[in-house]
């Protein structure tokens, strides 16, 4: 009797923490589609509001999609290799290096972006372009794909997969791609995940070095919420999560369906 | 040691080490080490652990740079700055190192493929091998699927796969459980034989050593003790720590007068027709070395206790305070503690190390 009791009380202390949680969620959508919030229910419900965001903010959702796959593929290329290199290498520089490389996540987003334009801000076709949000998202985002990829790294034994892949006449790229790349495929995998998930809601750095044409989604929601009715604000929000929910759930599954398949 | 009735066929390369040394940070793991491997044969390592065996293996492997040039050959030929991937050398590593991402299949055919061998032929291959170690059942599996010897067995097939020039074996079996271990030395053992590649196997289990090495090197703090066939290293072992190292050896101090050797302790007794010059002597023998006596022997000593191992037993006895004895005998004879018992001891079987005049 005294466990169902304190099973109960968790049960509705967890589902009053939900439902604090999940309700600014739902008014949120709730508002979006409301024809008027203020008149609440009555004024009845219209698509209207999502259209006009839709007409006026179609082009920071897909910038900030590119932006995001753009900032996926370069802590790809750098920060797999480069996460394996550390690792190889082991030691004293490896830790400063890390420590170096997780230093943006550290130091606001306002400071670095006015960093990146004090030094680059003279570059100007560089500056006004999307490439420049890029280069500040995958400053902020690679340390979470270099350290995701380093923890799997030192749970399997890439030294001996190394070697045992070199004696078998392998070479050093063939190795990486063969036996290291696969077998840290659940790393890269979670790392992706948090890489695209940070960039397409990032604000800090982005809402300081974007210019008029290089909004980004997060960007444009300020815009609204700041310039616009309250409606279109939230129908942006509603935007916002039909957007990045099915590519979290995407990549959960993807996620999910190869660490099955590596169970196997 | 297993002894070879039909010589097969042998093949992979003979390899001389000279002055083969290696240093880190100033540590010298392997002495300068001269070391002749015929073609086709197995040469085992044998030695505690940190007595160099695995970094010699590694250094023939090309996974260690030796000291110096010139120190490895393969056939004659330098094979100092060839690395590893074009060395040609097939290794099995202590925890396998197979590949979790690949089937026990791919695993097989992976230095094939390496090789550019063509599809087919290499599919016909790898069933080849897969049925030489008993698991061509299991090609599709993972390697998370396959238990421990079956994962031993896979990586022998994918080293043997690619034709080393020599296969190197650093402790195989030594992540397997005791059962397993013994039933698969004998395997690894007539597999070796069956491929006549030369080989190279280091183990500290002595045991493995004589069922699989055609020659064993006995190493002891980076350099060889002894090398030489099981026989030898048993009956005449270069010194005494190649003597406590490979089975038991038994020690009694004594004195030799006028050739005749008299054991030191109460009870004993002891006179053994020894030779030589007066001296001051240890002496030692294996346990199978000694004979229950029908009257008074040379040895005299209390029986501690006895161990049954079937065909044999072992007898632990006390000749003097603090010096025991470890016997082999027929299990057929029966011993109480506390008895008194009479030895003698073949005096062909005496070793002495340390000859103090």
């Amino acid at each position: 009797m005294n466990m169902r009791w304190t099973t109960l009380s968790g049960v509705i202390v967890t589902a009053l923490l939900t439902v604090f949680l999940i309700l600014p969620v739902l008014v949120s959508i709730y508002a979006g589609l409301t024809a008027n919030y203020a008149r609440g229910l009555s004024a009845g419900f219209t698509f209207k509001w999502v259209e006009q965001v839709w007409d006026l903010y179609s082009d920071t959702v897909v910038r900030s999609i590119l932006v995001a796959i753009a900032t996926l593929i370069f802590t790809l290329l750098i920060g797999v290799p480069g996460a394996y290199a550390l690792v190889r290498r082991g030691g004293r520089f490896a830790r400063i290096v890390e420590e170096v490389i997780t230093l943006p996540v550290a130091i606001p987003g306002l400071a670095l972006a006015l960093g990146l334009i004090l030094a680059y801000g003279g570059f100007g076709s560089f500056r006004q372009s999307s490439l420049f949000i890029i280069v500040g998202h995958v400053l902020f985002t690679l340390p979470f794909m270099m350290r995701s990829v380093m923890a799997v790294l030192q749970t399997i034994d890439w030294k001996v997969l190394d070697e045992g892949a070199a004696s078998l006449g392998a070479s050093a790229w063939r190795r990486f791609f063969d036996v290291i790349l696969p077998n840290v495929k659940q790393g890269v995998l979670a790392g992706a995940l948090t890489v695209v998930t940070l960039s397409v809601g990032e604000f800090n750095l982005t809402w300081m070095m974007h210019t008029p044409l290089t909004k980004t989604l997060p960007v444009g929601l300020a815009d609204a919420y700041a310039s616009m009715r309250l409606e279109i604000a939230s129908a942006y929000t509603l935007i916002f999560l039909l957007m990045i929910v099915p590519l979290l759930v995407g990549l959960q599954l993807v996620a999910g369906l190869t660490d099955k398949r590596s169970k196997l | 040691m297993t002894t070879i009735l039909a010589t097969p066929p042998r093949s992979g390369s003979s390899i001389t080490t000279r002055k083969l040394s290696k240093t880190f940070n100033d540590v010298t793991v392997l002495q300068p080490t001269d070391l002749e491997i015929a073609a086709g044969e197995i040469l085992v390592l044998l030695g505690p652990s940190g007595c160099g065996k695995t970094t010699l293996l590694r250094l023939i492997a090309g996974l260690e740079q030796p000291d110096q040039r010139d120190m490895i050959r393969f056939d004659g030929e330098d094979v100092g700055d060839v690395p590893i991937e074009k060395r040609n050398v097939g290794m099995v590593f202590q925890s396998y190192a197979l590949f979790p991402n690949m089937t026990v299949a791919e695993n097989v055919a992976y230095g094939l493929k390496i090789r550019k061998m063509p599809a087919a032929e290499r599919a016909a291959e790898t069933r080849r091998l897969l049925a030489l170690v008993g698991l061509e059942e299991l090609g599709n599996r993972r390697i998370a699927a396959i238990s421990g010897g079956q994962r031993q067995r896979t990586a022998l097939a994918r080293a043997l796969a690619i034709k080393p020039r020599v296969l190197l074996l650093d402790e195989p079996l030594a992540a397997l459980d005791a059962v397993l271990r013994e039933r698969l030395r004998v395997e690894i053992g007539s597999l070796l034989r069956e491929f006549g590649t030369t080989a190279i196997y280091v183990t500290h289990d002595q045991a493995e050593a004589m069922a699989i090495g055609d020659r064993i090197a006995v190493m002891q703090q980076g350099r060889i003790a002894q090398i030489d066939v099981a026989q030898t290293i048993y009956h005449r072992p270069a010194n005494e720590f190649v003597a406590d190292f490979v089975g038991t050896m038994n020690r009694l101090k004594g004195k030799v007068l006028d050739g005749i050797l008299v054991l030191e302790g109460i009870g004993t007794g002891a006179r053994l027709a020894v030779g030589g010059v007066d001296r001051e002597t240890t002496i030692c023998f294996r346990p199978e070395a000694v004979r229950i006596a029908s009257s008074a022997g040379d040895i005299s000593a209390r029986v501690i206790a006895s161990t049954f191992f079937g065909a044999t037993q072992r007898l632990v006895v006390e000749v003097a305070e603090g010096t025991s004895l470890q016997l082999d005998l027929p299990s057929s004879l029966s011993f109480r503690p506390g008895e008194i018992v009479s030895f003698d001891l073949d005096p062909q079987s005496v070793i002495e190390f340390h000859l103090k005049a």
